[in-house]
C-alpha cells in the first residue's frame, strides 16, 4: 500500500468514527470528543497531502497547524457553556436540555 | 511510491483502535483516555511522517490543553462511576448506517488518489517560521494575525461565559 493512501485511510476511518460518536452520544462532553476526533482526521488528511504530493508548498500544513488552533478556541469555549449550563441546570444531557423549545 | 513500515501501521492502527473505544466506552473518564491515547498515537504518526513541528504542535495543544480541559469539566461535572446511558437502538444502527455508508463512498473515492512522490522531502521548522511570518504571496502573516485575535476573542469571550453572575445573590 502506497503511504499517502495510507495516511487517508487512517484519516477517514478517524473522521467517521468521531461522525459515529457524535450521533450516538447524548452526553455532551462525549460528543465533544467525538468532533475532536473528526478534527484530527480532517487535519492528518491536509497534512497527508502536502507532505508526500506537494512537498514544495506549506498551505496545508498550515490549513492543519490553524485547525489545531481554532480547535483548541472552540474547545475552551465548549467547556465554558458547558459549565454555564451545568450551573443552570443541574445535567449535561443534551435531550434533557430543551427549555427553548417551551 | 513509498511502502509505510510497520511502525507506521501499528501507530495508525493504534490511533483507530483508541479512537473507536473513546467513543463506544461507557465510562466518561474512560473515554477521555482513550481520545488522549488516539491523539498521542497521531502525534506518533507526525513524527513518523518527519513532520516534527506538527508532532510538538499536537502534543502541545491537544493532550496537554484540551484533553486536561475535557478532563478538568469532567470532574466539575460528573460523577465518574455512572455508566453513560446507552443510545437508543434506532439511532445506533442509523448512525452506523450513515457512517457505513459515507466510509464506504470515501475509500470507493480513494481510488483516484496519486502515488506519493517518492523525491518528497519534509519541511524543516526554520522553513515553517520563515513562511509563518512572510508577507509575500505564500507567506502566512496574516492569517496568523487573525488566529491571534481569535485567541483572544475566545479568551475574553471563556472568562464572561464562566464568570459568577453578579447580580443574582446565590
Amino acid at each position: 500500500m502506497d503511504v499517502l493512501k495510507f495516511l487517508l485511510i487512517i484519516g477517514t476511518g478517524l473522521f467517521f468514527i468521531g461522525a459515529f460518536g457524535f450521533l450516538t452520544r447524548r452526553n455532551i462532553l462525549t460528543m465533544l470528543i467525538a468532533v475532536e476526533l473528526m478534527l484530527n482526521g480532517a487535519a492528518l488528511n491536509l497534512l497527508a497531502f502536502n507532505r508526500y504530493l506537494w512537498p514544495d508548498r506549506l498551505d496545508g500544513l498550515f490549513l492543519a497547524l490553524f485547525i489545531i488552533a481554532i480547535a483548541a478556541a472552540e474547545a475552551a469555549v465548549f467547556i465554558a457553556i458547558v459549565l454555564r449550563l451545568y450551573r443552570n441546570m443541574r445535567t449535561v444531557d443534551v435531550e434533557r436540555v430543551s427549555e427553548l423549545k417551551q | 511510491m513509498v511502502k509505510p513500515d510497520w511502525i507506521g501501521y501499528a501507530l495508525g492502527a493504534g490511533a483507530l483502535a483508541a479512537g473507536l473505544l473513546a467513543v463506544t466506552s461507557r465510562r466518561i473518564l474512560r473515554a477521555a483516555i482513550y481520545l488522549l491515547f488516539s491523539l498521542l498515537a497521531l502525534a506518533g504518526l507526525y513524527f513518523w511522517m518527519q513532520l516534527e513541528f506538527m508532532a510538538a504542535v499536537q502534543i502541545i495543544i491537544y493532550v496537554g490543553g484540551i484533553v486536561v480541559l475535557i478532563l478538568f469539566s469532567i470532574f466539575l461535572t460528573h460523577q465518574t462511576d455512572e455508566l453513560l446511558p446507552l443510545a437508543g437502538t434506532v439511532q445506533r444502527f442509523g448512525a452506523a448506517l450513515v457512517v457505513l455508508s459515507g466510509g464506504i463512498g470515501i475509500f470507493w473515492l480513494l481510488r483516484a488518489v496519486p502515488p506519493s512522490r517518492p523525491d518528497a522531502a519534509a519541511p524543516s521548522v526554520h522553513e515553517i517560521g520563515k513562511a509563518l511570518l512572510s508577507i509575500e504571496d505564500t507567506g502566512m502573516a496574516l492569517p496568523f494575525e487573525a488566529i491571534t485575535l481569535l485567541l483572544l476573542a475566545a479568551m475574553v469571550g471563556c472568562i464572561v461565559l464562566a464568570l459568577k453572575d453578579r447580580t443574582t445573590p446565590s
